[in-house]
């Protein structure tokens, strides 16, 4: 039964903080909004389906590892619940340098989702409600609530929007297609029209999931088999690593072949992407096979990997195959892959389409620049993944607490973590498609490593209120040992004693020719801190839940020196630009000789500082120059 | 607070995705000729800076042992400018501290006095020292910004920004032949492709694997390190670097450009025949006539034809005339003048030019006067308004293959020289200069990426040099860099998922 117009129900439990949505974002931006003492009511259109990880069965990857640790560093959920419910690890990248070493969990799905669930539900001042979000309400441009389905008001000072892909959610493959979110849930389809009363610019994204299939129909035996890591490391900085070191379980790994690819050719007339049925724009990162076959007309295989789902079911997850075929068709191409021929699907592949906004309607903060207590984060912003999700919640649950604190909010730039390079992309760069992390997209990346999150993050968010004092003091011991060790090193010389040449020549490195630093001999690729043992003999001994860690960063910091000092330089000077704000009021118009272009595109994103401008595509080298000039004269 | 200039510079590079990566000293010290570069006499070299004292002593030579950085301010000081063993030129040093300079900051300005050449040598040494080509209104937009100059003075400084970027931008856009061009084009797309392929498979190492990759990245790093400096000296050999006055020979084939220009070279560079339309392309070559430098192209001859590849040559040859300094036109005096001379006197009006009436040796059939009437009859506004104009050309008689009337060509050249009717592009020089810089940035960047790959370093490594180097080489060609990384890698790599 919904009240009527003149007879709404409003609730006066007095509620702080609204969120819409309890995915990945939603419920970091929950969990951070309640823990800095805010009431906090987190609305989902199913109490089942909060932290659903509706697409892959993984948590991490290339660059992703490194934000659900900076997440981690900055008192975020994630990193800690993955540690608890994966069934499998890899450090994908070990050969290569440390910047790129990325973490990679498979998760058990039901596991983890009802971990994250049972966090949220013991989290003091956080409440759950199932229950559709309809209506924004806003007053003189700032929030003062949310209306339900039911017709009930929610009157809050600050609304988190994590609708991830549920907004007028259309799933579809062939000619099939149903008004449903991702996994035949219920799709949230009157919010768009409020956000767009509210001025609010929308897109329409699109993306697509593979089928998941029966475990007991598939013959593993033609199919390769892929291990977890022998020793695991956990994500989180809190987890004990010992506590890690699990039975795993494996994934597989086989490969398409020209059948496949005839079969996916002669039906692409079939495909709703190629028919039109689909308007919305798709991701370049994550093609469907059909996609691949198309583009990439030359490969003549694929590769596939079989991936379970969790522990307690037999379903499992074909990563590389994702589709929008119709079923006949999904069937006869699976069907063709060594070791799938007698499979069975237990859930059809399906492309989605959803509503999304343009996020360069936000701060940088990820507040709305028109809508004042009007936050948003994940999918809804245009960007996909998991943890791109999280990062966003998380900071969208930070700045709506503190703006109700009448604190400055925190932005991250993209010299300090991933989630600023991602943050920064999305509210400046013009997107045609949801946008994934990449390690290319991060200038410094020698800077910003996994490794590092803590010694980048961890103050920030003792500072923030999110990180308690135990753990500061912790990061302050283990950079105080990490700093005078490195001292050490570059102090301490030996001589080309026979101890010291006899070393070398087991190890395959040049004899020195007279004495030399253990920094200058760690630096050369082929040693390392840990062989050089026998002749450091005032090594000192580190606390035993330090000594790894330590022993890493006094490791990579020597080797890499050279190249992470440039960076620092280039950071350097990448920060005055950032440092340089333009003042909020600024009138473009009244600044003579910009262009007409550069006017319109500074009006329109109104950046917060001279380095944002200078990325806003359309804003050339010497409009930021005659900007800075006119903002020297002031 | 810091002076703000110390910002200004990271917008000139390329404000792309890695805007302040690639400006390596951005606190530069910036130098120029702050002269007009026309007359063969006294120039002046101005660097400003922070570093300016310190690179003036990298390059100056005293009577006595003396650095100049420990020199009082406003303070002139005789020596020599040397590279290593080399004398450069006699100059005399004027130090100025800031901020009491027309910039606020430390100023060093070096008057030469061996002519021009020899003041671009100069700045080209203080460059390989340590400083910076100035860039268009930079010595005044950090006179502003330091507070010298008069706040009202602002929206004159922003103007003078836009207003010189356009013009060094056009400039050295169409300074950059199509080889050229596609050359840089060509060596950027390499780079794009071998990093977008490294990134792939960081970004995807279960689908991808980049191992071993060091070892062909290394063969094709070289190859392109050979290919910039082939580019690097051919700038160096002044067959890009158009110093000196831009002069272009016109006229209709076989009216004796190619003969003209090797009677000025004294040497048979140019191909000459008695086959109308051997110029199919365009000749380039360097003169010095005591002093005055002058770059002459000589150019295919312009007529109507069918001919493809002397169509393009004559094409050219307009494109050249639009930008020359000088055009000499060569007429035929043996035949009468016809459409196509109609056509170079459209082409040469309002540039200041030469007319020589050349086979003086022949039966002449065309005169001064004829050539005059041709002239106005050739420019519409002239016929129109009946205005009454004078003909300033100077027309000369001359004999190419005989060499009669050289002299008095030179003579003219050298009049309308110093009296300033001829005047050096200055700007075509500096964005040479600028040019080159990229391209010695480009190299340096492409030498660290062979050092990681002999230190073993991972793969990961390379790429972040391979950007820098690929950043450098659209400076030249004015493309930023954006969004180029991520498409490359979608548009050719396949992700899996």
């Amino acid at each position: 039964m919904r009240y009527s117009a003149n007879s709404v129900w409003v609730n006066e439990d007095g509620y702080d903080v609204a969120v819409i949505g309890a995915g990945h974002a939603g419920c970091e931006a929950a969990l951070a909004s309640a823990r800095l003492g805010f009431r906090t009511i987190v609305f989902t259109v199913s109490v089942d389906s909060i932290a659903l990880m509706p697409c892959n069965p993984n948590i991490g990857g290339s660059s992703k590892g490194h934000l659900v640790r900076e997440v981690d560093a900055l008192g975020g959920e994630m990193g800690k619940v993955i540690d608890r419910t994966f069934i499998q690890s890899k450090m994908l990248n070990k050969s290569k340098g440390p910047a790129v070493h990325s973490l990679r969990a498979q998760a058990d799905k039901a596991q983890y989702s009802r971990a994250m669930r049972q966090v949220l539900e013991c989290q003091e001042n956080l409440e759950i409600k199932q229950m559709e979000v309809v209506k924004i309400l806003a007053e003189e441009g700032k929030v003062t609530g949310v209306q339900t389905y039911s017709g009930a008001v929610y009157p809050c000072r600050a609304v988190i929007l994590c609708t991830g892909t549920y907004l007028k959610a259309r799933c579809i493959y062939g000619e099939v297609s149903s008004n449903t979110g991702p996994n035949g849930l219920q799709a949230a389809n009157h919010l768009t029209d409020s956000l767009k009363e509210l001025g609010i610019r929308m897109y329409r994204f699109k993306t697509g999931t593979p089928a998941r299939i029966d475990k007991n129909s598939v013959d593993f035996s033609k199919m390769e088999e892929q291990f977890g890591d022998e020793r695991v490391v956990p994500f989180s900085f809190t987890t004990n690593p010992e506590d890690v070191q699990i039975d795993q379980v494996s994934c597989w790994l086989t490969y398409t072949n020209q059948k496949t690819h005839d079969i996916i050719r002669k039906n692409l007339d079939r495909s709703p992407l190629f028919s039109g049925m689909i308007e919305g724009t798709g991701p370049r990162y994550c093609p469907s096979i059909e996609d691949k076959v198309v583009k990439f007309a030359d490969k003549d295989r694929h590769q596939v990997f079989i991936e379970p789902e969790g522990i307690e079911t037999n379903e499992m997850y074909i990563g590389g195959m994702s589709s929008s075929l119709p079923e006949d068709v999904q069937y006869a191409m699976y069907r063709t892959v060594p070791g799938l021929e007698n499979v069975k699907i237990v859930r059809n592949a399906y492309a989605i389409e959803y509503d999304c906004i343009d996020a360069r309607q936000l701060k940088p903060s990820l507040e709305f620049r028109s809508i004042d207590g009007l936050f948003s984060g994940g999918q809804f912003n245009g960007s996909s993944g998991y943890e791109e999700a999280a990062a966003q919640g998380l900071i969208a649950g930070i700045n709506a607490a503190r703006k109700l604190q009448g604190k400055e909010p925190v932005v991250l730039d993209r010299s300090e973590a991933y989630i600023g390079v991602l943050i920064d992309d999305l509210v400046t760069k013009e997107s045609h498609e949801p946008y994934r992390m990449m390690t290319s997209r991060a200038e410094y990346r020698l800077l910003l490593r996994q490794d590092n999150a803590d010694q980048r993050l961890t103050k920030l968010g003792y500072e923030i209120g999110l990180i308690s004092r135990e753990r500061y003091e912790r990061l302050l011991k283990k950079e105080e040992l990490i700093r005078a060790e490195i001292e050490r090193l570059n102090l301490t010389n030996v001589g080309n004693t026979d101890k010291v040449q006899t070393l070398l020549e087991t190890c395959k490195s040049t004899p020195l020719a007279s004495g030399a630093s253990l920094a200058e001999l760690i630096r050369r690729p082929e040693l390392s801190y840990r062989m050089l043992e026998e002749i450091d003999e005032k090594r000192p001994r580190f606390p035993e839940e330090l000594s790894d860690e330590v022993i890493d960063q006094v490791e990579i910091s020597i080797k890499y020196d050279g190249y992470i000092s440039r960076q620092k330089k280039q950071v350097e000077q990448f920060k005055k630009l950032e440092n340089k704000k333009i003042p909020e009021d600024i009138d473009y118009d009244k600044v003579r000789s910009l262009r007409i272009e550069a006017v319109q595109k500074l009006k329109e994103y109104r950046p917060v500082s001279i380095g944002q401008a200078s990325r806003i595509s359309g804003v050339s080298p010497a409009d930021i120059s005659v900007l800075l000039v006119y903002l020297g004269g002031k | 607070m810091r002076p703000l200039f110390f910002y200004m510079d990271i917008f000139f590079g390329n404000v792309g995705k890695r805007e302040a990566e690639n400006v390596q000293n951005y606190e530069a010290t910036i130098a120029a000729i702050s002269t007009a570069v026309s007359n063969a006499g006294i120039g002046i070299v101005r660097m400003s800076g922070p570093e300016a004292f310190a690179i003036a002593d990298r390059v100056y030579k005293g009577k006595k042992e003396k650095r100049l950085g420990d020199q009082k301010s406003h303070t002139i000081h005789y020596g020599y400018i040397v590279d290593g063993e080399s004398m450069i030129d006699e100059v005399l040093v004027m130090l100025m501290r800031g901020p009491h300079s027309y910039t606020g900051e430390d100023t060093v300005e070096i008057n030469c006095h061996g002519g021009v050449y020899v003041v671009k040598r100069v700045l080209e040494l203080l460059i390989s020292r340590g400083a910076r080509p100035a860039e268009p209104g930079e010595f005044t937009k950090r006179a502003f910004l330091n507070g010298r100059l008069d706040l009202s003075q602002a929206e004159a400084v922003g103007d003078l920004i836009v207003s010189q970027n356009q013009y060094a931008l056009r400039n050295s856009v169409s300074q950059l032949r199509g080889n050229i061009r596609d050359k840089i084009g060509g060596i950027r797309e390499q780079i794009i492709y071998h990093t977008a392929f490294i990134e792939t498979a960081l970004d995807d190492p279960e689908h991808i694997s980049v191992d071993g990759y060091g070892d062909k990245l290394r063969g094709i790093v070289e190859n392109l390190l050979k290919e910039l400096q082939k580019l690097i000296d051919t700038y160096d050999s002044g067959r890009i670097m158009k110093e000196g006055i831009q002069t272009v020979i016109l006229g209709r084939p076989n009216a004796g450009k190619s003969s003209l220009m090797n009677v000025l070279l004294g040497e048979d560079r140019a191909i000459v025949t008695d086959i109308a339309g051997t110029t199919r392309d365009i000749l380039e070559e360097h003169i010095n006539l005591e002093g005055i430098s002058l770059n002459i192209v000589d150019t295919a001859g312009i007529r109507q034809t069918q001919d493809v590849v002397e169509q393009i040559g004559v094409e050219r040859a307009r494109s050249y005339a639009d930008q020359a300094d000088l055009i000499i036109y060569v007429i035929d005096a043996s035949m009468p003048l016809d459409e196509n001379d109609h056509e170079i006197l459209r082409l040469i009006e309002g540039k200041t030019s030469i007319i020589l009436l050349n086979k003086s040796d022949l039966d002449t059939v065309v005169t001064e006067a004829d050539v005059e009437r041709m002239y106005f009859a050739s420019i519409p506004s002239y016929t129109d308004t009946k205005e009454i104009k004078k003909f300033t050309i100077p027309v000369i008689p001359i004999s190419a293959t005989e060499k009669n009337g050289i002299n008095l060509l030179e003579e003219t050249l050298k009049l309308m020289f110093y009296e300033g009717n001829i005047a050096f592009n200055d700007e075509i020089y500096i964005t040479n200069i600028r040019q080159k810089t990229a391209l010695w940035d480009a190299c340096s960047s492409l030498e660290k990426v062979i050092d990681s790959i002999e230190a073993g370093m991972p793969e990961d490594f390379y790429s972040i040099d391979l950007m820098d180097a690929y950043e450098a080489l659209g400076r030249i060609t004015g493309e930023t860099m954006g969004e180029d990384l991520v498409n490359e890698i979608f548009s050719k790599f396949c992700m899996g998922k």
